[in-house]
């Protein structure tokens, strides 16, 4: 049984349905690979054992009932603690919400455990989203499973280290500037954000409004295709849900791509590419071309601006969304303040780590009277030209490709006395938040044993042409296999 | 640059207690991301219209009906301190 926590969930639900295996067993195998790496990794803030072994006991009563069981039922699941589960402490791994419970559940996280997803717990981030490292949690970093001593991206690090190392099957993450894709290609798996408005931002804890997806976090193509089925679709307690109908993704994974045509945005191969990378992704493109698709440089000359744009729209946002933990309907309060005013101040003065508060300062420093229009302002007609570019190039490419991050996963601490250096590793993947545009990272490579992320990314709702290329690559590459971790 | 003034400033309005050693540090850091992002401040732009959203949905409304909502106890669950059906919080004023 000792591989099984490392099988994708198509090949998990074949054997439950063929009964070679039970739902509760295969619960186990993965809690306890989960408990056995825990203490090392630290990718989990909650571990639900009880709840997820009952979960999998109601996929076995089905299944002997001899109902037909969906794809997810019993397949162990993680959630990123910044969607709220109803009942179950949701921190956002900050101390302001040490202690919160919600009580509703997330649309997303809902429509997966309706399928009989068994949730085996909440994994660590960085505080409220904030991060390219997961090392700005209040709760530790998480490690790498690749190598101990590295970071596993950000901020969905918690999730893309336990899906890497076998401590669950797949998961949800959510993706701002990239912080689901940039961890996938850190960790070796598959991280995909949708369309912007594709998935329910109802229960997620917002940091950008109009940037913000739940995103999948899996082993491979199939499964992130077969997650997209269910989480996406329009959702009446999400104004800023789209009202498309949701295809079937599966349809998509075709591993003919003779003749797609391909773009690689000659900004996004620049000089901050650490030189394994840069190599990575070139033997990539000719792997897509032995495919047959056609590879060709393009220019999105705005998306050399993303940074700047993204580090004031995001920070604006923030700041906004933050303001809710001020100590008065939830969260932590600070002791014995002397009125509103301090209790707001100290509450998130104590409440808040140093991320978060710069964050919430640039933001609202960037909205501020005097400086709204040249800093905020101007971002906004940045993303418009960002937009207007990839537009362009998607009147002439299937996809664009590119590298997920600049670099592997780099060292813990590393880059936490340089917010601006961190900041940089959001550069390959946040040109698709901007634009609203769907793109997935998928392994291409282990470099001195270190993974790589090639990122694919499709025009607006066109989710099939990412995976259908993703796929096609994905079969051709074969797998990284397993971190080596024990 | 930014100088610490304005970060006492911000704080203030972003309602966070900062110390000392924070606002120096945040004075240094602050004043870096801002030169850096204030770069796009040189890119000719005035007749571009910004985009405050990617997905273009207007006036997203419901039928004006009243619908289950969170009743009062789970709204209040959470609260650090409440009486009734209210959140006690210190004097405003």
């Amino acid at each position: 049984m000792s591989d099984l926590y490392f099988e994708p969930a198509h090949a998990l639900h074949q054997k439950l349905v063929g009964k070679e295996l039970s739902a509760v067993e295969l619960a186990s195998a993965v809690l306890d690979r989960l408990e056995s790496t825990e203490a090392t990794l630290n990718a989990y803030l909650l571990v639900t054992r009880d709840a997820a072994l009952r979960a999998a006991e109601a996929t076995d009563r089905r299944i002997a009932a001899g109902e037909a069981i969906s794809y997810w039922d019993g397949i162990p699941v993680a959630v990123k603690d910044n969607m709220c589960t109803k009942g179950i402490r949701t921190t956002c791994a900050s101390k302001i919400l040490q202690n919160y419970v919600p009580p509703y559940t997330a649309t997303a996280v809902g429509r997966l455990l309706e399928q009989g997803a068994v949730m085996v717990g909440k994994t660590n981030m960085d505080e409220f989203a904030f991060g390219s490292s997961t090392e700005n949690s209040a709760f530790g970093p998480t490690r790498n499973p690749w190598d101990l001593e590295r970071v596993p991206g950000g901020s969905s690090g918690g999730s893309a280290a336990a899906v890497a190392a076998g401590a669950a099957v797949a998961g949800l993450g959510s993706d701002t500037g990239g912080s689901v894709r940039q961890p996938a290609s850190l960790c070796g798996i598959v991280g995909m954000k949708p369309t912007y408005g594709r998935v329910s931002r109802y229960g997620l804890v917002a940091f950008a409004s109009s940037l913000d997806q739940i995103s999948p976090v899996t082993r491979d193509v199939r499964d992130t295709a077969e997650m997209l089925k269910v989480i996406c679709g329009h959702d009446p307690m999400d104004s800023t849900s789209s009202p498309d109908p949701v295809p079937d993704y599966a349809e998509a994974l075709n591993s003919d791509i003779k003749g797609v045509k391909i773009g690689v945005p000659k900004e996004l191969m620049g000089e901050g590419l650490q030189p394994v990378v840069r190599a990575s992704i070139e033997a990539a493109v000719a792997t897509l071309e032995e495919l047959g698709a056609v590879c060709e440089e393009v220019s999105l000359p705005h998306v050399s601006h993303t940074i700047p744009a993204y580090y004031l729209i995001a920070p604006a946002e923030a700041s906004s969304n933050l303001a809710r933990f001020d100590g008065v309907r939830y969260g932590y309060r600070a002791e014995r303040p002397e009125d509103a005013l301090a209790m707001y101040k100290r509450s998130r003065g104590e409440g808040l780590g140093p991320e978060a508060k710069r964050r919430i300062m640039l933001g609202t420093y960037a909205l501020s009277a005097g400086y709204y229009q040249a800093y905020y302002g101007q971002a906004q007609r940045v993303r418009t030209l960002i937009i207007r570019d990839f537009e362009a190039a998607f009147a002439r490419y299937d996809v664009l490709i590119s590298p997920a991050s600049p670099s592997v996963a780099f060292r813990l601490g590393e880059k936490v006395d340089d917010p601006l250096q961190m900041y940089l590793s959001d550069i390959c993947t946040a040109p698709a938040n901007l634009a609203g545009i769907p793109a997935a990272s998928l392994p291409c490579g282990l470099e001195d044993g270190l993974p790589v992320g090639l990122q694919v990314m499709a025009r607006v709702l066109d989710e099939p042409a990412v995976l259908r290329v993703a796929y096609a690559f994905e079969q051709a590459r074969g797998s990284l296999g397993a971190p080596p971790l024990n | 640059m930014i100088s610490k003034e304005d970060v006492r400033y911000v704080a203030q309005l972003a309602r966070l207690e900062l110390t000392p050693q924070e606002i120096d540090v945040f004075t240094g850091q602050l004043g870096t991301i801002l030169e850096y992002a204030g770069q796009i401040a040189n890119l000719e732009a005035e007749k571009v219209p910004p985009t405050a959203h990617a997905l273009p949905l207007t006036n997203v409304f419901r039928k004006d009906e009243v619908r289950p909502s969170l009743a009062p106890e789970e709204a209040l669950a959470a609260a650090p301190e409440r009486e009734d059906d209210a959140f006690v919080v210190p004097r405003i004023v």
